[in-house]
């Protein structure tokens, strides 16, 4: 079992949850993941390590509400526990040593950024910036903890609530023309990585995005998160989550995720009717 | 012999139509009556040539002697002073091929002593009737790591808490079995017998750690150097799935054997949404391949609501590699095959379903590196079988994870770990290996012999260690 130490709701469907995870802190390394399950007969869900300390055993997760694992596990709070957190998992990202980097980050992949942004911090000829976008302001989340670890941080909304008005492409596209990169690593939904690519592929900058495809066990046993990838399949669990995004079939992928969008649409009515019938009773 | 009866006992199944609907075990199980009836078949050689045929070297002779006069405690006793996973072999070993191909009633033209049917009856015995106890070792100092729950670790785990030593396995999953949880079904052995087992392996003091990957939470030489083990048995399997690198084989509704039977065995898929994992198993389930996987995975989609359950397969029936028991309840089941077809593309709709698989008809050629005829296309033959699931049964190969974080740990060129077949023993000292992920893809029982061999080889290799120390 492993406890839930801290949580902080980051916006009302989002929050962040401290795991006691000792075996997983002690060897995550940035861009890495971990499948948990919340309880028996529970889903096993892959979730990407926001943040982690080793000396304190932890392991710090965002997770968004979604399906029906997410919002059961939205009801749990500190103190309570998750059945499994297995991790970490994937191979960790190679990372520059030099040269100016864009995390981009969209929606919850904010959060996803963070670990990468701290350890290029330490790195003294990295330059990063983190392009980050959201709805809108009140949904731009872990702010704070990205924008103290790179160079600049750039928010943007799609309302202009706060920073740049419009998509994570538009301000993108102006940077790399004001400042130029070397390297762009992108974390978010489908559709915004694979808009992300098509921006950076004309100017020939190399591109990394997190595939976040159908995953099971999350070691390599069961091919359901297979990825072409320059026209070879790749695991996204153990090759991955990290390829590159020029060569990475964003339409298959695509297809691919949205194989069980009966059932989990059936899972998630089923769970609010669960809940409405517990208020009612309640 | 006059009075020993032709045939075995026959053993109590679910009616084929039933069970074809059901996640029940088939087989129901010898009564005390049977079981003892069969055991009096045995005539006891002088020179048990049963035993030979076994991985494991179970005393059979011996275990159905005790049988045969109802002294059912002694004969459990017997049986795990050497085998600790009774239930589970009983169940899934290959005997026509090992013990009972070895009876000595076979040469006078009657069937052999259900050997298998008797282990399972007598192991089920025991699980209904409360344990019987085993002497407690002598506790020794060492500390071991078993990497894989599955048949070959739960075996050396086992083997080295009954010699006293102090055993950690650990498990990547969140459930221990390996194999006999995610892939092998319900049906063909309940998953309470597997945790049944283990919880008598955790009475006897082995700890299971899951949600460990190997390779990656911890690393071999973590264990080693950090975490105080003093040797480490390595069986991990051989999980990675092979695919066939078709045209459409990523499109929605091809899985991969191990993720369709990881999914319903180990998840819970067919009971969703009391469960949260989902499947989808269309009405026409096309399985590739004719080992016992496929046979598992095609089984398995008939009782999870296929209309017609499919075997494609590119050989005959001569040359697949499945057992003839499990061949005979898939025929009995309905489930229909396709031979000497080879799929050569899967086709899909227009949003990215599998509709059908485009085959071509093979004839059998010149026998190829594995002995068997090689098969060759008919050029014009192709047709399209129209199938909504198609499941990749083509064999699997070790995970990397582990090797490739084991400094010096060498492997061959089918990336298995390089192990001597007596000791288990690898090219990095303290650490042994044995089962699928030294052989590559295997049986159970050999995994255990494996298991069963290290555990003995770990032993000596901590005796001599102790023994060079106490001379320092």
């Amino acid at each position: 079992m492993y406890r839930i130490l801290k949580k902080r709701q980051l916006t009302p469907v989002t929050a962040l949850y401290v795991i006691d995870a000792p075996l997983v802190a002690r060897t995550a390394r940035p861009g890495q993941f971990v499948i948990l399950r919340v309880d028996e007969g529970g889903e096993r869900i892959p979730v990407t390590i926001t943040d982690f300390d080793p000396e304190a055993g932890t392991v710090t997760i965002v997770v968004q509400q979604v399906g029906k694992t997410t919002h059961w596990l939205a009801q749990h709070g500190e103190g309570d526990t998750l059945a499994d957190f297995a991790g970490p998992l994937g191979t960790p990202v190679a990372l520059p040593d030099r040269g100016r980097v864009a995390l981009v980050g969209g929606g919850f992949g904010a959060a996803a950024i963070l670990t990468i942004a701290k350890e290029l911090a330490k790195r003294p000829e990295v330059t990063v910036d983190a392009i980050v976008g959201a709805r809108t302001a009140s949904l731009l989340i872990l702010s704070d903890e990205v924008g103290a670890v790179v160079d600049r941080f750039l928010p943007c909304t799609d309302d202009g609530s706060r920073g740049y008005h419009g998509l994570v492409t538009g301000l993108l596209e102006q940077e790399i023309a004001a400042v130029g990169y070397d390297l762009v690593m992108a974390i978010g939904p489908m559709p915004m990585m694979r808009a992300v690519a098509e921006v950076t592929r004309p100017h020939g900058i190399p591109t990394y995005a997190s595939m976040d495809p159908i995953m099971l066990d999350g070691t390599g046993m069961c091919g359901a998160c297979r990825v072409r990838v320059g026209g070879q399949n790749r695991f996204a669990c153990v090759d991955g989550p990290f390829f590159d995004a020029h060569q990475v079939d964003f339409d298959e992928v695509t297809r691919r995720n949205k194989m069980y969008r009966h059932e989990e649409r059936l899972a998630l009515e089923r769970w609010h009717q669960h809940q409405g019938s517990c208020a009612t009773v309640g | 012999m006059a009075m020993i009866s032709l045939k075995k006992q026959p053993m109590p199944q679910q009616e084929p139509k039933v069970r074809a609907t059901n996640f029940a075990e088939v087989p129901l199980g010898y009564t005390l009556e049977m079981a003892v009836h069969e055991a009096t078949r045995c005539l006891q050689c002088q020179d048990p040539q049963c035993e030979k045929g076994c991985p494991v070297s179970v005393p059979v002779r011996d275990f159905i002697g005790l049988l045969a006069q109802g002294r059912l405690e002694e004969s459990i006793r017997t049986m795990k002073a050497v085998n600790r996973l009774p239930a589970i072999c009983g169940r899934v070993c290959p005997q026509e091929e090992q013990c009972e191909a070895r009876c000595v009633l076979n040469r006078s033209g009657r069937q052999p002593v259900a050997i298998g049917r008797l282990e399972r009856f007598i192991a089920d015995w025991e699980r209904e009737h409360g344990w019987v106890a085993a002497d407690p070792p002598e506790r020794r100092p060492e500390r071991v790591a078993v990497i894989g729950a599955g048949p070959a670790g739960l075996t050396c785990a086992g083997d080295l808490a009954a010699m006293g030593y102090q055993v950690t396995v650990f498990e990547a999953l969140h459930a221990p079995g390996g194999v006999l949880t995610y892939g092998i079904p319900e049906f063909r052995l309940p998953k309470d017998i597997v945790y049944a087992d283990v919880a008598r392996l955790e009475a006897m003091g082995v700890e299971f750690r899951y949600n460990v990957v190997v390779g990656r939470t911890v690393t071999v030489d973590a264990l080693l150097d950090e975490l105080g083990y003093d040797a480490v048995f390595i069986g991990t399997g051989a999980g990675l799935p092979k695919f066939l690198g078709i045209p459409g084989e990523n499109l929605a509704g091809v899985y991969s054997a191990n993720e369709f039977l990881t999914r319903i065995n180990l998840m819970r898929a067919y009971r969703f949404p009391e469960y949260d994992t989902p499947v989808k198993v269309g009405k026409r389930v096309a399985v590739i391949g004719a080992g016992n996987t496929a046979m598992d995975a095609v089984r398995t989609a008939l009782r999870s609501g296929a209309e017609r359950a499919m075997i494609v397969y590119r050989r005959t029936e001569a040359e697949m590699t499945a057992r003839a028991e499990e061949y005979e309840h898939a025929l009995e089941e309905g489930v229909e095959f396709y031979w000497l077809t080879n799929p050569v593309k899967v086709l899909g709709n227009s949003e990215g379903w599998v509709k059908g698989l485009e085959c071509v008809r093979m004839e059998l050629g010149e026998p190829d590196e594995s002995g068997r005829r090689r098969p060759v296309p008919v050029p014009g033959s192709e047709f399209v079988l129209p199938c909504d699931t198609v499941i990749l049964a083509l064999g699997t190969t070790p995970n990397p994870i582990l090797i490739n974080a084991t400094p010096g740990l060498e492997t061959n060129r089918r990336g298995c770990v390089v192990a001597d077949e007596e000791t288990g023993a690898t090219s990095r000292p303290g650490v042994f290996a044995g089962g699928d992920v030294v052989t590559g893809a295997a049986t159970v029982i050999l995994a255990m012999g494996a298991g069963q061999r290290a555990a003995r080889a770990i032993h000596r290799y901590l005796d001599e260690k102790r023994q060079a120390a106490a001379a320092d």
